[in-house]
Order: C-alpha cells, then sequence, then structure tokens
C-alpha cells in the first residue's frame, strides 16, 4: 500500500521559509500570490492492512513535530489492486 | 573520583570534541566519549552532554531522527533519574524533539545561518547549570545556527517563563525566537538545553570565558 503524508505548519506557526519564498514570488513580478506556507510530503510504501493506528504513530512520533506541525495521511492505491 | 561525564557523538556531530575538550579543561577529567549507536549509558554519570552538529544531516527536521536513536533511550532513562543533561544547538534540538524539553527549533525567522558572538542573560541563577552566573550580567558566548529560532504556544511559554525555566535570554533579537529565549530547563531543572555555545568560550584564545561558568555551576553542584 501506498501512502501520502503531507506533514505542514499548524495555522498561527510563522513559517520563514514561505515567507521568503513568497518574496521571491513578488520579486520575479508574479502578481497576486497572497500567502506562501511551505509543507513536506513523505511517501511511503507500506504492508498491505497497516493500521492506521500504526500510521498515526509514525507521525505522532517522528514524521511530523506535534508542537508546530500537523499532518494528514492519505491512502494510495494498493499495488496490484484493480 | 572526578566528575563523570559523556559526550554522546551522532552522526554529524560536529562540536563533540569541543565540548569534550572544555569538559576536560574545566573539571579535570576527561570525559567519556559515547556513540550514539550504543544502547546503554555508562554508570553513574554525574553529567551528559549532546553536543552541536547536523546529526543525521538534519534530515527531515534538525534533531528528529537523533532523538530516536538508541543512547536517546538511555539518556531519556538517566534525565528522568534525575542526571544533568546539557544540549548544546544541535543537541537542544535532540532535546527539543525527544520531548525532555517543550517547543521546538524552527529555521531562523532571517532564513540566514547565524555565527556571532551574541549577548545573552542567564534569566535563572539557581540552576544546576548556571548558578555561576548570579551577578554576572551581560555575558557573551557564540552561537552558529540555522535553525535556532524557539517556538512554543504562548501557554507553554507562559508556563516556564513563571517557573524559572528560561534559563538564558537573548538581550537582543537573534533568531527570531519567542521571547528571545534561547534557553531552557525542564521542569525537574536537570535538563537545559540552549542554541549559544558555552564550549566554545572556555578559553581566552576562543575571545571570551564567560561559557566557563556554565561549566563550573554544573560541576561546582555535583562534586
Amino acid at each position: 500500500m501506498k501512502v501520502r503524508i503531507l506533514v505542514r505548519l499548524k495555522p498561527g506557526v510563522l513559517d520563514p521559509q514561505g515567507r521568503a519564498v513568497h518574496h521571491s514570488l513578488d520579486g520575479m513580478g508574479f502578481e497576486g500570490v497572497e500567502d506562501v506556507r511551505i509543507g513536506r510530503m513523505i511517501e511511503m510504501d507500506v504492508a498491505d492492512g497497516t493500521s492506521d493506528e500504526a500510521l498515526n504513530s509514525m507521525c505522532e512520533k517522528l514524521l511530523a513535530n506535534m508542537v508546530i506541525e500537523n499532518f494528514t495521511i492519505e491512502k494510495l492505491e494498493t499495488a496490484g489492486a484493480a | 573520583m572526578g566528575f563523570r561525564a559523556a559526550v554522546i557523538t551522532f552522526p554529524g556531530s560536529n562540536c563533540d570534541r569541543d565540548m569534550a575538550c572544555a569538559l576536560e579543561l574545566v573539571s579535570g577529567t576527561a570525559p567519556i566519549r559515547v556513540w550514539h549507536g550504543d544502547a546503554e549509558l555508562p554508570e553513574n554519570l554525574d553529567f551528559i552532554a549532546l553536543p552541536g552538529g547536523f546529526s543525521y544531516g538534519d534530515y527531515l527536521r534538525s534533531g528528529a531522527m537523533a532523538a530516536n536513536s538508541p543512547i536517546m533511550r538511555s539518556v531519556i532513562a538517566a534525565a528522568t533519574r534525575g542526571v544533568p543533561v546539557l544540549g548544546v544547538c544541535n543537541g537542544f534540538q535532540v532535546l527539543t524533539e525527544s520531548g525532555l524539553l517543550p517547543g521546538a527549533l524552527m529555521r531562523n525567522a532571517s532564513q540566514n545561518f547565524i555565527c556571532r558572538t551574541v549577548p545573552l542573560i542567564a534569566e535563572n541563577t539557581q540552576s544546576t547549570f548556571t548558578h555561576a552566573y548570579a551577578g554576572k550580567g551581560t555575558v557573551h558566548i557564540p552561537v552558529a545556527h540555522h535553525d535556532g529560532n524557539y517556538f512554543a504556544d504562548e501557554e507553554t511559554l507562559d508556563r516556564i517563563e513563571g517557573d524559572g525555566r528560561v534559563a538564558f535570554r537573548y538581550t537582543e533579537p537573534c533568531n527570531g525566537s519567542r521571547r528571545d529565549i534561547a534557553g531552557v530547563l525542564s521542569a525537574g531543572g536537570n535538563v537545559l538545553g540552549m542554541m549559544p555555545h558555552p564550549e566554545r568560550a572556555v578559553e581566552d584564545a576562543q575571545g571570551g570565558t564567560d561559557g566557563r561558568f556554565l561549566f563550573e555551576s554544573a560541576i561546582a553542584a555535583l562534586v
């Protein structure tokens, strides 16, 4: 099973990288960019049947820092499934 | 027996030797060097130091992988028993990632790596690590980091301020840290994380000796 995890900064946590990228986009002449937030995407191949509990635990203990980040878990198609 | 300290080396640590030299210089006893993959710490330690550097290449988040390395289980157990644990720079990041200290170290607000000597005050001069700073006023210790921007929610900040757990504060904005916090103590007071490098300010050749007070504090408190 493929799993895609998106880790994002919590709302309200200042994102210096996003701000710098926003600034660069403005400087390049792109108009209408109102905000930029940078997160992280992690794709994993895990055994079919890996529990939600296990996936949550991986995120809470390592993949995200719950002080500053939230995560979402998206299960993609099981390899070989129709 | 002398001051029995251990310095932990993770893959990518680069201030471990400086830390060991500073501990030996101030205590007179060379610390034991411990590798991250070791499962157990030496017994009867007086002090554990997590040095600066870029453990695991700062992959994922600074300190995140080191916080889950085998030796950290023993470090957490020792900290829980009350053994003094000092984390400097990347060591501070490891301590927050491991949950031994509150908050998180984010990318500097300026986005720049900051490498200079900064003015600090020891806000708490009662702790194991800081009592020798009493009456010293503003001191100067180098920082060298990209991810030193201390973050915690307001409730946590109020709590640690109220409990005297802000050990060091920058006297001028440095890296975007909430409330200019440079170093934080655990609830029990035996774990200190700080971004400035006291081990880089222990002898005159380094340009200053204000870091010495930290090691002198810890040694005086224990021997």
